[in-house]
């Protein structure tokens, strides 16, 4: 599996062979409180690089969630619809959100490195 | 404007709240547990909530003040025994509501507590309405602390001894610490609790030592979700000045023996109201599934036309699903009518429902 990725909205992604997982970070979480609702985009539909493809709600408001990356959906995590309080939990490993198969890998190189997100998070939230 | 800030910021900041602004003051959404685990405290232990942006308001006078109040309340002010509270309006000549409060008789005259939001122009318009005739204190000296949850009257007695012996919607001083405390058995949760004003530079010590006992700080956030599942009102999203008592589903709150000769304000319209009906009206909402339908959100009936708008809407922990008020035509206000709400773009289907979503424990008759 790839180096994980992030991105100013707050998403991370991995990437193994030409399926890109993606989910949000646990700043995001942080920021977000307890998340209550999760929607997905649907399997087989096509997402755009930096487009919408979700959204989460907390007990205080709904937040849009974008994609990092263009590509098809090719699954997505049905258990955090079920349990949203699991993106909480694990929000960087088992509460992933959605796998995309990519077409362009070079969309990967724009995001930044897990030392830059951290720089930029701490920056954003003061 | 420079942001205000109540006599418990430093507290609220050791525990590691986070801040928003609320009405002009600086006030904790939650701590570090969050708005749900936050909520659930209070429903089974005892939570601790600063609400000292609220107005107090001490108007003093004797029975001439009385019948004055009441050209402007609807309530029977002449049969309020002291030391008893009553939920009323401040309303327009068109019954539109400029803001809800909870006003007790007390020796001295009456305590009326005010929405932060609205406070200072509830002050100007009593203030023209009284005239001189009456010293009135919107009391910036004092802090109201409430708190909440089946544990508080336990712990509010280990320190001021006879509190239990209140009913809900009453009040009295007590002594405790060397000063005077107003106490009444009153909330917004739907649990039992109280209110307490203390002065200010009493009331930090005060909330250590509930929160030494056992109660824990709750922020806004999880206020907010606790008053939605008891189904109470928030001013400026269920109620404004372009709503009336009738139409928020709130006729309990005027007094039966004030409607038949009205002569308060607003009373003409809410007498046609009650005779005639409002043509819309506050209801309960379930949406199904787990979908959140906040504020604004439209309201459809099957045949795709809008029949009214959500005024709050969130997640309920302890009904552990989503919930919402707000209003639609009367002819859709029963209970169990099927409702599409407009979210994202979609329609999702809801149901109207009764309210409260969460069962009150309200204490009555202690003594």
């Amino acid at each position: 599996m790839s180096e994980v990725k992030f991105s100013k909205e707050h998403e991370w992604i991995t990437l193994e062979g030409d399926v890109a997982t993606v989910g949000i970070t646990k700043h995001a979480t942080e920021m977000l409180g307890d998340i209550v609702f999760a929607e997905l985009p649907e399997k087989g539909s096509n997402v755009e690089k930096d487009g919408t493809a979700g959204v989460v709600e907390s007990t205080k408001a709904a937040s849009d969630v974008y994609t990092p990356v263009s590509g098809e959906v090719v699954d997505t995590n049905q258990a955090i619809v079920d349990d949203p309080s699991k993106i909480n939990e694990d929000p960087e490993g088992s509460a992933w959100f959605f796998k995309l198969k990519m077409k362009d890998q070079s969309e990967m190189d724009s995001l930044m490195n897990k030392e830059e997100y951290d720089k930029f998070a701490k920056e954003s939230a003061s | 404007m420079e942001i205000k800030k109540t006599s418990l910021n430093k507290l609220h900041q050791s525990n590691n709240a986070k801040f928003v602004e609320f009405a002009g003051y600086e006030m904790p959404i939650q701590y570090s547990k969050g708005i749900i685990e936050e909520h659930k405290f209070t429903r089974s232990h005892s939570g601790i909530f600063d609400v000292s942006h609220m107005g107090q308001l001490f108007i003093y006078g004797d029975q001439s003040l009385t019948k004055e109040l009441e050209e402007i309340f609807p309530l029977d002010l002449k049969n309020l025994k002291q030391n008893c509270s009553k939920y009323s309006f401040l309303m327009n000549e068109d019954a539109g509501i400029y803001d809800d409060l909870i006003i007790t008789k007390i020796e001295e005259g009456y305590l009326i507590i005010l929405n932060a939001a609205c406070k200072d122009k509830d002050f100007e318009i009593l203030s023209n309405l009284l005239g001189s005739k009456f010293k009135m204190n919107l009391d910036n000296n004092r802090s109201l602390i409430a708190i909440q949850g089946p544990k508080s009257v336990e712990i509010l007695n280990s320190i001021i001894n006879g509190v239990d012996k209140l009913n809900f919607m009453t009040g009295n001083w007590f002594d405790s610490d060397n000063q005077k405390l107003f106490v009444t058995r009153s909330g917004y949760t739907g649990e039992d609790g109280f209110e307490i004003s203390i002065s200010n530079d009493k009331a930090e010590k005060f909330v250590e030592n509930l929160i030494e006992k056992g109660a824990q700080l709750i922020g806004l956030g999880a206020r907010d979700t606790l008053r939605l599942e008891a189904g109470l009102c928030l001013y400026g999203h269920e109620l404004d000045i372009n709503k009336t008592p009738v139409e928020a589903n709130l006729r309990w709150a005027i007094s039966k023996s004030r409607l038949s000769n009205g002569g308060f304000i607003g009373s003409k319209k809410i007498m046609n109201q009650m005779q005639d009906g409002a043509s819309q009206i506050r209801v309960g909402i379930k949406p199904e599934g787990r979908l959140i339908a906040r504020e604004k959100t439209k309201i459809f009936d099957d045949t795709d036309t809008q029949i009214g708008e959500i005024t709050s809407g969130t997640f309920g922990p302890s009904v552990n699903g989503p919930i919402a008020m707000g209003y639609v035509d009367k002819k859709f206000s029963k209970v169990d009518t099927k409702i599409l709400l407009e979210v994202r773009g979609k329609k999702h289907p809801a149901n109207i429902c009764a309210l409260p979503f969460y069962k009150k424990n309200y204490v009555k008759g202690v003594n």
